[in-house]
């Protein structure tokens, strides 16, 4: 069965998967978990300021993303990103973006969904003397947030957040719908030129069960570190 | 709000006024001028029209005359350089990402119909071919209606999946209808035997036949989906100065001669990336397109 | 915005000839419906028996949960289903890949059983969790009652286990019928690939997608609100959610 398969093919694409693919998937998800990291904390804030309206456009953005395929929503802004800037700034055209620009803002907007709920979680987690004794010291609202609350939120979500960017990791594989030079686009390019499916899939299944197991043991370690020192 | 907007028309008028003979660009010329650069989409596997090669960059007959309307254009707003980014599209996107402005021109295999010029323009013709299938010679599929019942593949977002979809309702055929993402995709499911055939234009299927790994087993059908329909690159609609700059570049490339040189090269002699050659002489019908250029939509426009 | 608004393309026909555009987007949600349904069936009954190893006092047991949830949990799902539809009928004997392949509705099995199975792996870990979650007391006193350990699992354990992850069960189901639109790349028309498919055709791509959009934001609170009677519905008074 296997004496029909040319492994070769993969040491021959070798730099074009992992140069320009595995760079693109990391760099995307790199930039996409910070981003997200941010947006999704803003917007926990926003559910937790107490400000009736904030909290319910917060609540809504949080269920309306949840509620979508990350399929359908990245169709939705290669599309409609451009008209989008071109809205913001007034410009007479749609705003040109690349695809790895669209691919990131997609992907901020939609991971900060996932991220504002575990920020919210963790900072509910944070016992409400903390913010209370922060006032008391005369720290505004701010600054009890960034420098008392907002550390110890992250600190303790930090495993939950990592298996969250794991997650996102395996999600940028879905880009491979806008024929974006992901590793899992470049690998499927080099399949279908070369009609190497059945080496290049199952190479890229290897690859991606690789790297996620690997961070998610790393992932499962800091857990065991954190709740020692907790 | 209203008053800005009339002091500001006042402003424009003076300033019109003053640069009299100054010709303001507009649309996609001006955002080239502006950013330096230019945005070509292009395709993974039309070959051999644009495809990537071993090294995966892009590279075919109408990535060669995407490069000749760069020229131009760089010519035209006299421009030291002009950087052209690529991005890949497939024949879902491409229309969306034209009128979204995230490409500029778009160089492959799109076919040229009055419909798209409801949302896209193209620029002159630049390739003839009809809507045929490939099949497997050992299915011994002889005609359109024996594709009955079987499950037939084509690309998303082609007009070939399209009049695949309306011969099946027209003609009861009840057809197993798969959309691929791309046209290499497409062809490994008739390789595989997922499919029993692959509706597309005929040219690349004989291109991917011709680099298949058995191209003996194959037979594209001699019935057609379509009369031959022109192949355009594509530009946005609605801005007559750049379609204007395209219109020429191409129609010098197609009448000055090179135009011929650049079909040779792909079409009659070895394209990377296996060195293959798909001995497909010009025809008469693009040979006469290529003295009087023309970007009419209508097939019959060509004979 | 410089787009052509056509709200009135849903009630013009579709090229398929099965009537509008409308029609066309809702055969989708059909699909994605019965597909997702399929694939719940299948994340429950591989996640509870992954589930039920992974708690099981045998280290081999819980060795083959931990290695079947990793299996299924560290490789995204495009590329799983890609293994299922490209790859497994290539490396199975001749005549079964050929009947795979063949197998007139071979994306919609393949696009159920793999997104099944990639859920069930996250079935699994919840219903570990909700067992681990229950007092040791339960399963000491199933075992002085003299139940035998599968007995102990199906009449103490698992009814309370399953009471306890409803709520995240509701989301792993929510999730199961998002996941579903990934099959789009093997060819499955669902609700995302007839709302691509009704662009492609009409040209109308922002009213194709927010229609879909739509549908699914329904679907998602047609399945809360079924998920919260069932929530009351099961409730055992004085425990959990049964206040």
């Amino acid at each position: 069965m296997f004496s029909t398969l040319d492994f070769d093919v993969i040491r021959r694409s070798w730099g074009y998967l992992f140069y320009e693919g595995m760079t693109f998937t990391l760099t995307l998800t790199a930039l996409s978990a910070l981003g997200g990291l941010i947006f999704g904390t803003l917007i926990a804030l926003m559910r937790l300021s107490g400000y009736r309206l904030l909290g319910r456009i917060a609540g809504l953005y949080v269920d309306f993303m949840r509620s979508l395929p990350l399929v359908l929503v990245i169709f939705w802004f290669y599309f409609l990103v451009p008209y989008i800037g071109q809205w913001l700034t007034g410009a007479s055209r749609p705003i040109r973006v690349g695809a790895f620009s669209s691919s990131l803002i997609t992907f901020i907007m939609f991971e900060a969904a996932y991220f504002s709920e575990i920020m919210r979680a963790g900072i509910q987690s944070i016992s409400r003397g903390q913010p209370a004794a922060a006032s008391a010291l005369g720290l505004t609202y701010a600054q009890s947030m960034r420098y008392v609350v907002l550390p110890q939120a992250f600190r303790n979500m930090l495993p939950v957040l990592l298996t969250q960017t794991i997650v996102l990791f395996q999600d940028t594989s879905l880009v491979y719908v806008l024929s974006i030079t992901d590793f899992l686009g470049a690998a499927s390019k080099v399949a279908q030129r070369d009609g190497r499916l059945v080496e290049m899939y199952l190479f890229a299944a290897l690859v991606y069960f690789v790297i996620s197991c690997v961070a998610s043991y790393g992932v499962r370690r800091l857990q065991a570190r954190i709740s020692i020192v907790r | 709000m209203k008053r800005i907007h009339v002091v500001s028309l006042a402003l424009a008028a003076a300033l019109g006024a003053s640069q009299a003979g100054a010709q303001e660009l507009t649309g996609t010329l001006k955002s080239i001028k502006e950013s330096g650069s230019i945005t070509l989409g292009h395709r993974d596997s039309s070959i051999p029209f644009s495809y990537l090669d071993d090294a995966q960059k892009p590279v075919g007959y109408a990535m060669d005359i995407c490069y000749k309307i760069v020229d131009a254009v760089k010519k035209e707003l006299k421009l030291d350089k002009l950087e052209v980014k690529l991005t890949p599209v497939t024949s879902a996107t491409r229309i969306p990402l034209m009128a979204n402005g995230t490409i500029d021109l778009e160089c492959g295999s799109t076919t040229n119909n009055a419909e798209r010029q409801k949302q896209v323009s193209f620029t002159n013709t630049h390739f003839l071919t009809a809507s045929r299938y490939v099949t497997k010679k050992a299915s011994k599929i002889e005609k359109i209606d024996d594709l009955k019942g079987k499950s037939v593949v084509s690309t998303a977002g082609t007009t070939n999946i399209k009049q695949l979809t309306e011969a099946n309702a027209a003609r009861n055929l009840n057809i197993n209808i798969i959309p691929a993402k791309d046209h290499a995709e497409a062809f490994l499911m008739v390789e595989t035997d997922r499919a029993v055939a692959f509706v597309m234009d005929d040219i690349l299927l004989s291109s991917l036949v011709a680099g298949s790994k058995a191209p003996g087993d194959y037979v594209i059908s001699k019935d057609a989906f379509s009369k031959p329909e022109p192949y355009g690159i594509m530009l946005r609609k609605d801005d007559a100065p750049f379609k204007k700059v395209v219109d020429a570049a191409t129609a010098a490339v197609y009448t000055g001669g090179e135009g011929a040189k650049i079909y040779d090269k792909w079409f009659t002699q070895k394209i990377p990336p296996k060195g293959l050659n798909l001995a497909t002489p010009i025809s008469a019908e693009l040979k006469n397109q290529y003295a009087k250029p023309s970007d009419s939509p209508d097939p019959d426009a060509y004979k | 915005m410089n787009y052509n608004w056509n709200w009135n393309i849903f009630f013009q026909p579709n090229p398929m000839g099965t009537g509008t555009y409308l029609d066309m987007l809702l055969s989708g949600l059909a699909l994605t419906i019965k597909t997702a349904l399929l694939a719940w069936i299948i994340a429950l009954v591989f996640g509870s028996i992954i589930g039920v190893l992974r708690t099981l006092p045998s280290r081999a047991a819980s060795w083959i949960g931990f290695a079947y949830v990793e299996f299924f949990r560290n490789m995204p799902l495009l590329v799983q289903l890609f293994l299922w539809f490209f790859v497994l009928p290539e490396l199975l004997p001749r005549a079964a890949g050929l009947w795979l392949k063949q197998l007139p509705n071979a994306p919609f099995w393949t696009a159920a059983i793999g997104v099944g199975l990639f859920m069930s792996a996250r079935v699994a870990v919840q219903l570990a969790a909700g067992v681990s979650s229950l007092p040791r007391g339960q399963k000491q006193a199933a075992t002085a009652l003299g139940l035998t350990t599968v007995q102990s699992y199906r009449y103490v354990l698992l009814p309370m286990a399953y009471r306890i992850i409803l709520p995240p069960l509701t989301s792993e189901f929510l999730n199961t019928i998002k996941n579903t639109a990934v099959a789009i790349t093997i060819g499955l028309l669902e609700l995302t690939g007839q709302a691509r498919a009704m662009q492609e055709f009409s040209f109308q791509v922002f009213e194709a997608f927010t229609a879909a959009t739509v549908m699914y934001l329904l679907i998602n609170i047609v399945v809360v609100t079924a998920m919260r009677f069932l929530e009351r519905w099961v409730a055992i008074s004085g425990y959990i959610s049964g206040k």
